[in-house]
């Protein structure tokens, strides 16, 4: 008995560690702890800083993670739970300065209503935190513990307007149905974990792909983790929770959990299929494919549907994580194919990150002139306040992935990983890629159509003669997704370079 | 001056007008004079430049690309930034960079409602490069991002200042041209994954047009052409549009603003023919000779189809759009044939409709501007309340029903001749059917434009509007905007040399890489 307990802690060793691949983190950290202490310290004095510090914090995070970038070797640590290579930054990247843009959207609403505002901050930097962590991490144990770490927050953030009924909804939805998931990953996670004996992914590669490994439980290994993930990117049919919480939540909370929440999601899954079982073709791909298909559908068609924006913009997130999983129904067919696809995610989450918070922007500084997000308060915006129409504007076409604008490029990435094998599978999910576009577009044409050519609505309990003044962290917002929107799109180069990565040479090689 | 036109010309010809819009994007709202003038500003340096382009372009080499731009662009995806100019895109660019012009000097005082000239103008400009685009660009990927720019710009075009039904009209034409866009998209993604070099065997993986028409599908199964090639037919069927995609275009063009309507019959609809004619046919020749048959019944159904509706129409403009259906069918009739002759007699017969039926529209935008309705039952007597103006109607009527000397003949005469012999191995019989077919075409067609000329501009004008001191003769901003296109109409019509010498080694040289 003693002997065991001693044996135990003799094993431990303190894993090696390179400070210099978790600095991003680390500096977030720092950040995270920082603005408690002001908020303990200074109390309600701190009020007037916390925003700044915690957008200076998600900058100054991106720093190592340039460094990083520029050193440019692929590191490894913990034993090789934590990786940093090309993969990684980009999304770290990613991460980080959607955080900020969410920082932005964030300042003068939640300043401006009776909200703790200190705590906001240090909930939403925990949350990045967890994403970033998520990007790196390469077994079961540290993708959940990032899970948790930004789920956990998004929780709380979502529930932000205390006395708000529907606030209240959407945090508790968000919650049992995130506790839902999360119970069903650890299941899969759990069968992954006795099936291979190991949690490192690239372990589990090595099991999963080899003949020995029993089927059934790999199966049910591999169905579980996905449909964990996939409650978290809300992709049909677990997207239940997505519109109720959208709409109930802060609007920025919603920017939040539509954009960084999702591709954190994506990363992980990513990781899993592309690291931890990516031998397993048989197993993920029809699975995938039935996801894919059924959120293109499902989302879009239901979107046809809302009268409120930010519900809709609900079904159509469902929708883009459907275009965003149908390259990962092919991934398996080739090495080639594989890279492909990785990097045509990888683009579509970026890009989609721009256009969508962007779009949140401009709700956010429509609702305060109107205080709604019916789809009617839109009627003649174009009329009174010409910018933020034609900024709209820019943003749904872009969703719907109009060219010269970044969208399109971020779906013909999508397409091209599905056409490139040539398979039946794969041109047939293209053909429905396609066809949804077009669905989609009806939506958010429709939108368009209500700012530009109707007349503002006369029994209007707002102002509709005067131009919506912004304040000036939302118009950097978007000014910010704007130019990013609008350069992916005409030089989709730029993205592409940073998109164009692998996880793959590290499987084999 | 010269190899500054060389590496410069088409990229500035391209993007000045967006350089323009950007720049009135800057101007406050209030400002309309400066708006007006700098819209009239980068049309017409978009214009001189062109000019320019036209004057340097060796005619005598006119079937090779010229101007021609090869830069980096999307290096991930093997996309580059191609522009070239050459006997094809030659007519339809100058057509595309005169049309433009005249549209801001027609709607100087002719802003629709509900006004917003600012909008109006950026969006046109926006436009231009859209289409200036798409007729230069030599990389497949970059032809459909120009394609789809002009997207936008027509839909809120129509939405915006178009009439009582424009919210459906427009969404509508959005919907189908990118429902056509998107299966088009798909196979370019099948050519360049498919396309090898017949010489090593490998594949090519690029979007460069160039090579594509120089490989011209080789290592493409038969039956996989007759995939890809149908993901463009519906394509650039859509937009042309071809029986049966074509019901959003009686709506499109009843609804939209006159300019709209302008730019959309003179260009726009040129954006699908020239696909066929540049990319599908000469890129994937099998697929092409199977599909020929099919075109060409589509065509002569359209033709048919066209002119009964015409025939059918109770308001003015409908009935032009309807007759642009036809003359469409006659364009894709003789791209059917897959010979060189018809596909000259198609690239002339795009031109010539451009300017007449753009010419229709401006006219029926005038009259609609003087009597507040398009329905033919109303109206009458416009020789005598403002004769100029029925005569102009008059002249462009004859030229759009095909009458010998003005330039409409010279698109569908030859169109009809082609079919009589089609390339080898299409069926000779079926095309000789559809010749007579499309005989008959011009026959319902001289019916229905004499028909729409007797009941408006002959006779006595209606009670309702004798008195009407609204109807005036052709203006002076009219007469500046008309001008150019009616002396087009009757230049071409006399001298269509002009334009064949131009096309034909082009077209020559573009089926013999095919072949």
């Amino acid at each position: 008995m003693l002997g065991s307990a001693s044996a135990l802690l003799v094993a431990f060793e303190r894993p090696p560690i390179d400070w210099h691949a978790v600095a991003p983190e680390l500096t977030l950290l720092g950040f995270g702890a920082l603005l408690t202490l002001v908020d303990i310290f200074w109390l309600e004095r701190g009020r007037a800083v916390v925003s700044a510090l915690a957008s200076f914090g998600l900058l100054a995070s991106m720093v190592p993670v340039l460094t990083l970038a520029w050193d440019g070797t692929d590191r490894s640590t913990f034993w090789g739970a934590y990786v940093v290579d090309d993969y990684s930054l980009v999304m770290k990247a990613v991460f980080l300065l959607a955080g900020y843009v969410v920082v932005l959207l964030s300042t003068n609403y939640i300043a401006e209503g009776d909200y703790w505002e200190n705590e906001y901050y240090q909930m939403l930097l925990s949350a990045v935190l967890g994403m970033v962590v998520m990007a790196s991490a390469r077994d079961l144990i540290t993708i959940f513990v990032a899970l948790e770490l930004l789920s956990i927050p998004a929780y709380l953030m979502a529930t932000w307007r205390k006395r708000d009924l529907r606030s209240n909804e959407a945090g508790l939805k968000y919650y049992l149905m995130g506790v839902f998931a999360s119970a069903v990953l650890l299941y899969g996670m759990s069968l992954l974990y006795g099936a291979t004996g190991s949690t490192m992914l690239a372990d589990i590669d090595a099991a999963v792909s080899g003949a020995g490994a029993p089927l059934a439980v790999v199966t049910l290994g591999v169905i579980f983790v996905v449909v964990g993930f996939g409650f978290k990117v809300s992709a049909f049919p677990f997207h239940t929770w997505a519109p109720d919480t959208y709409e109930g939540a802060p609007t920025p909370v919603t920017a939040f959990l539509s954009v960084a929440s999702k591709a954190a999601g994506f990363v992980a899954l990513l990781s899993l299929v592309f690291v931890g079982f990516w031998g397993r073709a048989d197993v993920y791909q029809p699975l995938m494919w039935a996801l894919a298909a059924a959120s293109m559908f499902g989302g879009n068609l239901m979107a046809l549907r809302q009268t409120n924006l930010v519900r809709l913009l609900a079904y159509s997130g469902v929708a883009q994580a459907g275009y965003m999983l149908a390259p990962l129904a092919v991934a398996g067919e080739s090495l080639a194919t594989a890279d492909d696809a990785l990097s045509s995610v990888v683009t579509y989450l970026a890009i989609y990150a721009a256009m969508n918070l962007g779009a949140f922007a401009v709700v956010i500084a429509v609702a305060r002139r109107t205080a709604s997000a019916e789809i009617d308060a839109y009627k003649g915006l174009f009329r009174y306040s010409p910018g933020l129409a034609v900024a709209m504007t820019i943003f749904l076409m872009a969703l719907a992935g109009i060219p010269p604008l970044g969208g399109w490029f971020a779906k013909f990435e999508i397409v091209l990983a599905l056409i490139s094998p040539g398979t039946a599978w794969g041109v047939a999910l293209g053909v429905i890629v396609a066809i949804n576009s077009v669905i989609a577009l009806y939506y958010y044409a429709r939108i368009a159509s209500h700012m530009w050519v109707e007349a503002p609505p006369e029994s209007a309990e707002f102002d509709t003669t005067a131009p919506i003044r912004t304040p000036a962290s939302v118009t950097a917002a978007l000014v910010l997704t704007g130019a990013a929107t609008l350069a992916f799109g005409i030089l989709p180069q730029w993205v592409g370079h940073f998109t164009d990565v692998t996880l793959i040479a590290t499987l084999v090689g | 001056m010269t190899d500054f036109l060389n590496d410069w010309g088409l990229t500035l010809v391209t993007f000045v007008p967006l350089v323009g819009a950007l720049v009135m994007m800057a101007v406050p709202a209030a400002e309309e004079r400066a708006i007006k003038q700098l819209a009239l500003l980068s049309s017409l340096l978009a214009m001189v430049i062109g000019g320019l382009l036209l004057i340097d372009f060796d005619y005598g080499d006119a079937g090779a690309l010229q101007f021609v731009v090869d830069a980096r662009w999307i290096e991930v995806i093997n996309s580059r930034y191609i522009l070239g100019l050459d006997g094809i895109s030659l007519p339809l660019l100058a057509l595309t960079l005169v049309v433009v012009p005249l549209c801001v000097i027609y709607s100087w005082d002719h802003i629709p409602e509900p006004g917003n000239p600012k909008a109006f103008f950026i969006l046109m400009l926006i436009l231009e490069t859209g289409m200036v685009g798409t007729f230069v660009a030599q990389d497949l990927i970059l032809f459909f991002v120009f394609f789809e720019v002009v997207l936008l710009p027509m839909f809120f075009m129509i939405a915006v200042w178009g009439g009582e039904n424009r919210r459906y009209a427009s969404l509508k034409f959005f919907l189908f041209t990118l429902f056509g866009s998107a299966l088009m998209l798909l196979s370019f993604l099948a050519l360049f994954f498919l396309s090898t070099d017949p010489a090593s065997g490998e594949s090519l993986r690029t979007f460069d047009m160039r090579v594509l028409s120089d490989v011209a599908g080789a290592g493409i199964l038969g039956s996989t052409q007759i995939w890809i090639f149908a993901g463009m037919f519906i394509g650039f069927g859509v937009k042309v549009p071809m029986f049966p995609f074509h019901t959003w275009l009686p709506d499109a063009h009843t609804e939209a603003p006159t300019v709209g309507s302008v730019i959309l019959a003179a260009v726009l609809l040129k954006l699908g023919t020239y696909g066929f004619v540049r990319i599908a046919v000469p890129m994937l020749p099998d697929g092409a000779e199977t599909w020929a048959p099919w075109i060409g019944l589509l065509a002569v159904i359209g033709i048919i189809y066209g002119a009964l509706g015409c025939l059918a129409q109770t308001d003015m403009k409908r009935l032009i759009a309807f007759s642009s259906v036809a003359h469409m069918g006659f364009v894709m009739l003789g791209i059917a044939t897959l010979t060189d002759f018809g596909i000259n007699a198609a690239i002339f017969g795009m031109v010539a409709h451009g300017i007449i039926t753009g010419m229709l529209f401006f006219v029926a935008g005038s009259v609609k501007e003087r009597y507040h309705t398009l329905e033919i039952r109303r109206l009458g007597g416009l020789l005598v309340q403002a004769p100029r103006l029925g005569w102009i109607l008059g002249l462009c009527s004859m030229a759009s029903l095909g009458l010998p000397g003005l330039a409409g003949f010279w698109g569908e005469f030859p169109a009809i001749l082609s079919a009589y012999s089609p390339a080898e191995g299409l069926p000779v019989e079926t095309f000789r059917t559809y010749m007579v077919i499309a005989a008959v075409g011009t026959v319902l067609a001289a019916g229905y434009l004499l028909w729409l000329l007797q009941r408006t501009a002959m006779g006595k004008p209606s009670e309702e509007f004798a008195d009407s001191d609204e109807i005036v003769d052709v203006t002076r901003t009219e007469w500046l905007a008309w001008t150019p296109l009616l002396v087009g109409i009757v230049l071409f019509g006399l001298l269509p040399g002009l334009i064949f010498d131009v096309t034909d080694p082009a077209v020559v040289g573009l089926l013999a890489t095919g072949g």
